[in-house]
């Protein structure tokens, strides 16, 4: 009977592995106390990605505030001509055009790295390959038939996939064919940079509520050890 | 139940420091909470300053702008009203600007950083209507008394062409000046002080 | 002695509002069962929840928008504009989360020790009203961040409702106020959410009180300590509710904070089970996403839904998943209370018990697949098992003697020192000692130098002990 049991645990469990994602996803190193990599980040993203893509629900007063860049510094190398430090970061896009020309207007990026994840968008961004099958020219592993074309092919160059076929399954590497301004470090570091930027804008508060978090531990245990002492004393009553 | 030696004073002094940790703890807690009510910085962004362009205005012309939500003026003064302000001091209730508020800069007769821009918080003192602008001297309705300035409807108070209240209207004290700055001879910032020069 | 102002003032206010016969008699001179384990603290718990959820509730309406076009968005404006808007909304979020767990683990001590029997089963009753009422407001509120999940999510479950034969489109139609999960849908569970339910929440905390108060409460031995008093009238293994309970509640208060603390400042989505990733994605009706699943505490029901292959026979046991909750008193046959005292029966059906629901909730989680289905459908006979057959075993139950006055509560101090007077002879059984030659040196100075190494058979011989000492507990 036991033995019953424990078997038709394990088979319960077993289905974590069968519901695991396809696609193996590469590490990204976000430190969001990096503020230097965080400003590379806001570069990037208003240079490759604001042209299509707005983060509307950050503001570059609270990026200027966060970081602890010059407000006017903000305005100058970050934010387009004429913004004020209270504006959100808007695209540019008409949302009409953007339906037209990809089919779906390119989604609000202000919480991506909620919803997919760092490494999922670290990944993502590197594994552009050409495809001439698809409208712009360009596929992805991590994401199959993405309708959004690569803005980092310059910076990246030109991968191929090349598919193997095993016993295991089939596997996919992406081979460089065309090298492009960055090196391969010198591009992962520039991924990484825009996906730290972007998981900070996911959630701004992040590091200070980590930075809080250890406070009000504290001051609960000081509280939990006080009520148990005078719980201890109150229930000496108690045989 | 037992009732071995009950310690009363340690006893007491667990629960008062029980108590003081606890009310620390929601004073900590109560700070987010009330905070939380403070104007949030979609509230700060849409109060931030406004900017005026008056290179275009004609004299005698009156600009409203909103800031903060209220109706602010911007009056180009003829030179015979800067004049007629100097006559009226009998008449006002405060004439020097004591009670009311402004910033130091425009602590003068004229209420201004300069004499010809007038710039005010165009809501009545007594309880918030907007008063209409009456440059005219003595028409019709306001009588032989009426120099020119602004005139409340809600409930009929006076004020002069610096802002400045009349006597025996329900209204207490001189128009508000907000602070206002220029930041260069045709542009006026409404919301950012002036530096304050020794008047 | 003459009174002072200041209790001129009090008296004043007792000759008109009984404030001193209140305190007495439910908490100075309220008596409860002086055993109270780590099962009763969750009551008190709950309570707290209620609390939070309410003041961080009124908080986040005061910035919150429920109007589909503006939901979102508003919902990220209290994380980032409104000052400490995220810790608002992380203490509400974390808090509907810890409300189930802490609302499961306090039914869960009444089918410990009996908690819902004869005269309790009006306690029962109101509590499970609060259980079906705290599941629609958990339901409701989840709506209102129009995200991805919370937009699908309703659309399954309010779908459920036209499986109901005759009326059932009609119905669904009634409920969402539009022909699809609308605006409309959005501001009536709004309403709902913020004042409806509420106000029926704390309108049956108020009876499940008022009902406990008036019988007392049970205990982990189960037995009525009202049957023995003293001269005084009191209970003799009873103690006054305040100061013991208070001050031990406040314990229970301090832990559950330290836990519920770590949650908001350091890991509010909890990996995705208590803030889902798909909802940080605005609802898109013309997309469905991948993986539709319900909040983790919903998913038990959930996969029962699921392993039924008819829609309307699916929605019936989901449904009849939690009558048969409210049917407990009147299932259980046996006279015995506490499972201290029950026979072996009672105690491996609990037990499996558990274990489909832990497994049912996890297969909840999980997309559909045949494997999973089938172990769905074995874990939901299981399930109901549990209850449908209850009358038949436990009717002959051979339960142990039980006694007439409280059996000894050890501390944790005293439980802990037992455990460390055993710890010497444990290692001394699961390690060895082995030598260890040096061979450098003069033969004279030689001297054997001992290792202590792990020792298989010493540790197979205490694991089988403690499997033996496993199973006995369940006999």
């Amino acid at each position: 009977m036991k033995n019953l049991i424990a078997l038709l645990l394990l088979l319960t469990l077993s289905f974590g592995v069968v519901a695991s994602e396809p696609v193996e996803l590469q590490e990204a190193d976000i430190d969001l106390s990096d503020n230097a990599s965080l400003q590379r980040g806001a570069q990037h993203f208003v240079t490759y990605c604001l042209g299509c893509h707005s983060a509307k629900h950050m503001r570059y007063l609270r990026f200027a505030l966060d970081t602890g860049v010059d407000q006017q510094k903000v305005l100058k190398d970050i934010a387009p001509e004429g913004a004020s430090i209270y504006d959100q970061i808007h695209s540019a896009m008409n949302k009409h055009d953007a339906e037209k020309w990809f089919g779906v207007q390119p989604p609000d990026l202000s919480l991506i790295a909620r919803s997919r994840g760092a490494d999922w968008l670290y990944s993502y961004l590197k594994s552009y390959y050409v495809d001439p099958a698809r409208p712009f020219g360009v596929n992805n592993l991590v994401f199959e038939d993405t309708a959004m074309p690569n803005p980092l092919w310059q910076l990246q160059g030109e991968q191929h996939a090349e598919s193997r076929r095993t016993i295991y399954g089939e596997y996919t590497k992406l081979v460089l064919d065309e090298p492009g301004k960055l090196s391969e470090r010198e591009f992962d570091r520039f991924v990484n940079d825009l996906v730290n930027f972007l998981v900070y804008v996911g959630e701004p508060v992040q590091l200070e509520r980590e930075r809080m978090g250890k406070y009000v531990i504290f001051f609960l245990l000081v509280f939990s050890v006080i009520a148990y002492l005078l719980k201890k004393e109150y229930w000496k009553d108690v045989d | 139940m037992n009732n071995k030696g009950v310690d009363k004073s340690k006893r007491q002094f667990l629960t008062s420091a029980l108590t003081v940790v606890g009310a620390v703890g929601s004073g900590y807690l109560a700070v987010p909470f009330l905070a939380q009510m403070q104007p949030s910085v979609k509230t700060m962004a849409a109060g931030a300053p406004v900017e005026v362009d008056i290179s275009k205005m004609e004299v005698g012309q009156l600009i409203r702008v909103a800031w903060r939500g209220k109706p602010v003026w911007v009056l180009n003064r003829t030179p015979e009203v800067i004049e007629t302000l100097k006559t009226l001091d009998a008449e006002l209730r405060d004439p020097l600007s004591n009670d009311s508020e402004q910033p130091a800069s425009s602590k003068n007769q004229a209420r201004s950083l300069k004499p010809e821009i007038f710039v005010a918080v165009g809501l009545c003192t007594h309880l918030g209507c907007s008063p209409t602008f009456r440059p005219e001297v003595a028409p019709i309705d306001l009588g032989e008394k009426w120099k020119g300035g602004f005139f409340c409807p809600c409930h009929g108070s006076w004020f002069d062409l610096a802002g400045r209240v009349y006597r025996g209207v329900p209204a207490p004290t001189n128009l508000e000046i907000p602070p206002y700055r220029y930041a260069s001879e045709t542009r006026i910032i409404i919301g950012e002080a002036a530096e304050e020069k020794n008047a | 002695m003459k009174p002072s102002r200041l209790s001129e003032c009090g008296n004043w206010v007792l000759d008109r509002f009984p404030v001193t016969k209140f305190w007495n008699d439910h908490m100075a001179h309220y008596y409860a069962p002086k055993n109270f384990n780590i099962w009763y603290f969750f009551g008190s718990l709950a309570l707290l929840v209620l609390v939070n959820q309410i003041i961080t509730g009124i908080l986040l309406t005061m910035n919150y928008k429920p109007d589909a076009k503006l939901a979102f968005d508003s919902v990220e404006y209290i994380m980032r504009d409104v000052p400490w808007g995220w810790l608002v909304r992380y203490m509400h979020s974390t808090g509907a989360s810890a409300f189930f767990i802490v609302v499961y683990l306090h039914m869960f001590r009444a089918l410990l020790y009996g908690s819902f029997k004869h005269p309790r089963e009006l306690i029962w009753i109101f509590g499970m009203l609060l259980f079906v009422a705290l599941m629609a407001e958990a339901f409701m509120g989840y709506l209102l961040p129009w995200g991805q999940m919370s937009f699908w999510g309703a659309q399954v479950i309010i779908s459920l409702f036209s499986a109901i034969p005759v009326i059932g489109d009609d119905l669904s139609l009634w409920i969402r106020g539009d022909y699809v999960i609308a605006d409309a849908t959005l501001n009536r569970f709004f309403a709902f959410h913020v004042i409806a339910v509420p106000l029926v929440l704390v309108m049956l905390v108020f009876m499940h009180l008022v009902a406990l108060h008036e019988v007392g409460s049970n205990n982990p031995d189960g037995i009525e300590i009202k049957a023995s008093k003293d001269p005084w009238g009191h209970p003799i293994d009873g103690i006054p509710f305040h100061p013991y309970y208070t001050v031990k509640d406040l314990v229970g208060v301090g832990v559950f904070l330290l836990f519920f603390a770590t949650v908001i400042f350091y890991m509010p989505e909890v990996g995705g089970y208590f803030l889902e990733h798909a909802n940080f994605i605005p609802a898109d009706p013309m997309k469905t996403p991948e993986h539709i699943a319900p909040v983790w505490y919903f998913t038990p029901f959930y996969s029962i839904l699921r392993a039924i292959p008819d829609k309307f026979a699916g929605v019936i046991g989901m449904g009849g998943s939690i009558v048969v909750l409210f049917l407990m008193p009147w299932l259980d046959r046996c006279k015995v209370k506490s499972i201290r005292y029950r026979g072996g029966i009672f105690k491996k059906a609990l037990f499996l018990f558990v274990v489909s629901f832990l497994a049912l909730g996890y297969l909840g989680t999980q997309p559909v697949t045949p494997l999973a289905t089938t172990m769905a459908r074995l874990f939901t006979t299981i399930y109901f098992g549990f209850f449908l057959l209850m009358p038949i075993y436990t009717r002959w139950e051979k339960t142990k003697p039980v006694p007439r006055r409280l059996t000894k509560v050890h501390s944790l101090e005293e439980q802990l020192h037992a455990l460390e007077e055993q710890l010497p002879a444990l290692i001394e059984e699961i390690t060895e000692l082995k030598p260890v030659s040096t061979e450098i040196g003069h033969p004279a100075f030689k001297s054997t130098f001992f290792n202590r190494r792990p020792n298989p058979k010493g540790i197979a011989d205490v694991i089988s002990r403690l499997a033996i000492k496993l199973k006995g507990s369940l006999d």
